[in-house]
């Protein structure tokens, strides 16, 4: 079955594979995931803040958005961001944004209605009597948000928080639809140059596999060690 | 925004001589419900087995469903649709590999079963979860009554958990329609597909993406309400999602 395969193209690419295409996922979901997490909690912090129309809007963004495929949205974001792009900074034609900073956009603004809805979870299981007491401790909102609220809920959210993050490191490989240079993209080029697509894309699978289970295996001992804690 | 609008576009006449762009719109819908559906029964099927086998008490069982969860958890919808379509064919025996590869529809075919047996893994975890949220005094209770293991999990367990589960297993069936777009990787022209090929054939981004958008929110909706409906009208009296 395997005798015709030809395993040393993945030893030929590793360097390809890794230092750009690996390094372009891992970039691209670290700083995906950051922003996300920002402005997911910000999210949030508007869909509880007890102002209807604030309410009403975040939380139309985030069933928009978890109503769409993230396909879709990719290439949405792909075609709007130099139109909004030109549009903030005035010039007169659509900018030209790099297919890094396209994807970039999509993730955190793809990804912070999914990481909304956990952090609004976090911030539902902070007990009322905390913000009651930091309030009557002459606290104003910000410092309740800053210093009591927020930093419970993001640990209470946290190993949800890294599971999402997980599965947003397996979405990044969707930029492959816009044919960018992430690991998997990487690999299908190597794939299709070679005409060993079977190789690749099984030492790409094996690859994502490895990551996913690993990083969720850390995930499960952090939960079981915070659970003691609690 | 210098972008030049155009909304009678959906009107005119698509290359292909196969009507207007809208029918190409509808055409893709069409395509994506198809998928969704096929790949839901198959997620639901053996999801359930799955989840059943993840609580049954053989430490075999719960391996063999633990194993077949993580496996497809792991790795991207994308990297497993390419594993079906273009590495399975050259890992099986010539003729069956050439068979696969010559089968009409492949594209329809190899998506409807990876989509389905990606989320069936899913499908598992949650029905897995929903017969553990159960009291352990039903499973016994069935014992007492003389009903066999899978008696039990068909008289007793699996209708009550079915009916706990039903909310997230609405999201996990529209989660299922919306993966269905990444099927355009491999060549499946679904509703994101024939909106990308409009706006090649048109120039008219916005409005493709725009009408894409609005049908899947009206498939979100249609689903939702639905589901609702369907949870309602299963709902035991008395007994948690019952009133």
């Amino acid at each position: 079955m395997f005798a015709n395969f030809d395993f040393d193209v993945i030893r030929r690419s590793l360097g390809y594979l890794f230092l750009d295409g690996m390094t372009f996922t891992l970039t691209l979901t670290a700083l995906s995931a950051v922003g996300g997490i920002i402005f997911g909690t910000l999210i949030a912090l508007m869909r509880l803040s007890g102002f209807r129309l604030l309410g009403r809007i975040a939380g139309l963004y985030v069933d928009f958005m978890r109503s769409l495929p993230l396909v879709l949205v990719i290439f949405w974001f792909y075609f709007l961001v130099p139109y909004v792009g030109q549009w903030v900074t005035g010039a007169s034609r659509p900018i030209a944004v790099g297919a890094f900073t396209s994807a970039l956009v999509t993730f955190i603004m793809f990804e912070a209605a999914y990481f909304s809805e956990i952090m609004r979870a976090g911030i539902q299981s902070i007990s009322k009597g905390q913000p009651a007491a930091a309030n009557a401790l002459g606290l104003t909102y910000a410092q309740t948000m800053r210093y009591v609220v927020l930093p419970q809920a993001f640990r209470n959210m946290l190993p949800v928080l890294l599971t999402q993050t997980i599965v947003l490191f397996q979405d990044t490989s969707l930029v492959y639809v816009l044919s960018m240079p992430d690991f998997l993209g990487a690999a299908s080029k190597v794939a299709q140059r070679d005409g060993r697509l079977v190789e690749m894309y099984l030492f790409a699978a094996v690859v994502y596999f490895t990551i996913s289970c690993a990083a969720s295996f850390a995930v499960r001992r952090l939960q079981a060690r915070i659970s003691i804690v609690r | 925004m210098s972008y030049n609008w155009n909304w009678s576009i959906f009107f005119e006449p698509a290359p292909g001589g196969t009507g207007t762009y809208f029918d190409m719109l509808l055409r893709g819908l069409w395509l994506t419900i198809q998928t969704g559906v096929f790949a839901w029964i198959i997620a639901l099927v053996l999801g359930s087995i799955i989840g059943v086998l993840r609580t049954l008490p053989s430490k075999t069982a719960y391996w063999v469903g633990f194993a077949y969860v993580e496996f497809f958890r792991n790795m991207p919808l994308l990297v497993q649709l390419f594993l079906w379509f273009f590495v399975l064919p050259e890992l099986l025996p010539r003729s069956w590999g050439l068979w696969l590869k010559q089968m009409p529809h492949a594209p329809f075919y190899t998506a409807a079963v990876g989509i389905g047996l990606f989320m069936s893994a899913r499908v598992a975890v949650q029905l897995a979860a929903g017969i553990a949220s159960l009291p352990r005094g039903q499973k016994q209770a069935a014992t007492a009554l003389g009903l066999t293991t899978f008696q039990a999990y068909r008289y007793v367990l699996l209708p009550i958990a079915f009916r706990i589960i039903m909310p997230p297993l609405t999201s996990e069936f529209l989660n299922t329609i919306k993966n269905t777009a990444v099927a355009i990787t491999i060549g499946l022209i679904e509703l994101t597909g024939q909106a990308r090929s409009m706006q090649e054939f048109s120039f008219q981004v916005f409005e493709a993406f725009t009408a894409a958008t609005v049908m899947y929110l009206l498939i979100n909706i249609i689903v939702v309400t639905g589901m609702r409906y369907l949870e309602r009208s299963l709902a035991i009296p008395g007994y948690i999602t019952g009133k």
